[in-house]
C-alpha cells in the first residue's frame, strides 16, 4: 500500500473493498505493544529452534549461521520463547522508555 | 532445498510464513500460533474460508491482511456452506477444463463459537454431503473476540462474563460439548484433536486432514491468556498441561479407528492445569474433585475406544 493508513480515502479502495496485497499486515509494527523484550544469549543457544516454532508472531528468524534472531519490530513481548527455551538462553528484560 | 526449510530432527519445517507478522492478536495468543503452524502445514495452494471470530478480526484489519493465501471472510453461521460452495465451484471448473494445473485445497477455519454453536448446522450439512475440504476449529473455549462470553465449548466451572462465578454460581454449569465426537458421528474419513503446544503433531494432522479425500475435521485447543486469565508466557505450557492432565487428549479417528497420539502412563492431576488460570480461581475442592472424576471417566472411555478398535482389527 503506497499511502499511509491515515491518508487513505474511499477512492483508494478496490472494488468490493478487496485487499489485493498479501501479507500487508507486516506494514503494521506490533513491536511497540511490548513491556518486556527477549534478549538471546547465543553462547547458551543450541540452535534447537523451539523459540522459532512457538513464536505466535512468527518474528523469530533463522540466520545464515543457524542461530536465531528476534525481530523486535513485531515482538509483542509475550515471553513464550524465554519460557520454552530448554537452555535458558532467552531472558525477558523490561522495556525502558 | 535446505535453505527454505529448517530441520527439526528428521522433520523439515518451511521458513515461509503464510500468516504474517503484524497481525493484531493479543500478547501470547496460542490461537495465532496455531494458525501460523497450520498455514505452514497447508502450504500456498489453499483457499481459506474464515468465520467471524478472533482470527478474522486480528488478521484482517482493513486495509491490511495478514494472509498470504487466498482468504475469504464469512459469517459465523455459514463457514462450512461457503467452503462447500468454493469446493463445488472448483470441481466444476476443473471438469470444464477452466482450471489448468492443480486445483487448490479448501480449508474452513472457525472458532469454537462458530463451530459448536452458530455454525453447527452448516458444518453438519457439509460433512454429510461429503465435500472434499478440511474444517479446522480453533477452540479457545469462549467468545473471546467480543469479550469472553460463554459458548457451548466453555468447560465446566470456568468463569466468563456470561457465566460469572460468585456466591451462588460456580461459573459455567454445563460440560464442554464434545465437538470431535459430533464430527466423528458423521462417519467422515478423518477427525483429529491437536494443540499448538505439540506443534509437529498439529502440523502432521493438518497436513493429513487436507490430504484426505472427503471431509476432514481438526479440533485445535488454543490457549487464550486474555480470556483464561493466565500469564501470556504460560500459553504453551498450559496447552501441554491440558493434554497431560487428560482434559484435552490428543487423538485421531481415521476411518472409525481411534488412535491416541500422546500416550500417558499416568495423568497429572487436573489442579495443575486449573490453578494456572484465573477463570478457575474460584473453584472449591468439591468442584475440582467433580472435574477430576469426569476427566478420569472420559479418558477411560477414550482409552477403551482406542484399544478396542485396534484390538479387533
Amino acid at each position: 500500500m503506497a499511502k499511509a493508513e491515515s491518508e487513505l480515502g474511499w477512492k483508494d479502495l478496490e472494488i468490493g473493498s478487496i485487499v489485493a496485497e498479501p501479507g500487508s499486515a507486516a506494514q503494521y509494527k506490533t513491536g511497540d505493544w511490548k513491556t518486556q523484550r527477549p534478549v538471546l544469549d547465543e553462547s547458551k543457544c543450541n540452535k534447537c529452534g523451539l523459540c522459532y516454532i512457538f513464536c505466535p508472531e512468527g518474528c523469530i528468524k533463522q540466520k545464515a549461521d543457524g542461530y536465531y534472531e528476534i525481530d523486535l519490530s513485531y515482538c509483542k513481548g509475550c515471553g513464550i520463547c524465554a519460557m520454552e527455551c530448554p537452555k535458558d538462553a532467552i531472558t525477558m528484560v523490561a522495556e525502558e522508555e | 532445498m535446505m535453505a527454505d526449510k529448517i530441520a527439526f530432527g528428521k522433520r523439515l519445517v518451511t521458513k515461509e510464513e503464510y500468516f504474517s507478522s503484524g497481525h493484531r492478536a493479543c500478547v501470547g495468543c496460542a490461537e495465532a500460533l496455531a494458525v501460523r503452524l497450520a498455514c505452514k502445514a497447508l502450504g500456498p495452494n489453499v483457499i481459506i474460508v474464515n468465520a467471524t471470530g478472533c482470527m478474522e478480526v486480528v488478521s484482517s484489519q482493513f486495509p491490511y491482511t495478514a494472509w498470504s493465501v487466498p482468504w475469504i471472510h464469512t459469517l459465523f453461521e455459514n463457514t462450512a456452506a461457503v467452503a462447500s460452495g468454493v469446493e463445488a465451484g472448483l470441481k466444476t471448473m476443473k471438469r470444464k477444463g477452466r482450471w489448468p494445473g492443480q486445483e487448490p485445497q479448501v480449508v474452513a477455519m472457525a472458532g469454537d463459537g462458530g463451530t459448536s454453536d452458530i455454525g453447527l448446522q452448516a458444518l453438519s450439512g457439509a460433512l454429510e454431503r461429503g465435500h472434499d475440504f478440511l474444517y479446522i476449529c480453533f477452540d479457545n473455549e469462549a467468545y473471546m473476540n467480543t469479550g469472553v462470553q460463554r459458548s457451548s465449548a466453555t468447560p465446566f466451572g470456568a468463569a466468563t462474563t456470561t457465566s460469572p462465578a460468585g456466591k451462588e454460581s460456580i461459573g459455567q454449569v454445563t460440560w464442554k460439548k464434545n465437538m470431535p465426537a459430533i464430527a466423528a458421528a458423521h462417519d467422515i474419513p478423518y477427525v483429529a484433536t491437536a494443540c499448538p503446544s505439540y506443534p509437529f503433531d498439529l502440523m502432521d494432522k493438518v497436513a493429513k486432514g487436507v490430504a484426505t479425500p472427503g471431509p476432514a475435521y481438526v479440533h485445535i485447543l488454543s490457549v487464550c491468556p486474555t480470556g483464561w486469565r493466565c500469564a501470556p508466557e504460560l500459553a504453551v505450557e498450559i496447552g501441554r498441561l491440558a493434554v497431560q492432565t487428560g482434559i484435552f487428549p490428543l487423538y485421531e479417528i481415521e476411518g472409525g479407528q481411534y488412535k491416541l497420539n500422546v500416550k500417558l502412563s499416568k495423568l497429572k492431576p487436573v489442579t495443575e492445569y486449573l490453578k494456572l488460570q484465573g477463570r478457575f480461581g474460584h473453584l472449591s475442592e468439591a468442584t475440582i474433585k467433580e472435574i477430576q472424576d469426569r476427566v478420569d471417566r472420559e479418558y477411560a472411555k477414550l482409552m477403551e475406544k482406542a484399544t478396542a478398535v485396534a484390538g479387533s482389527s
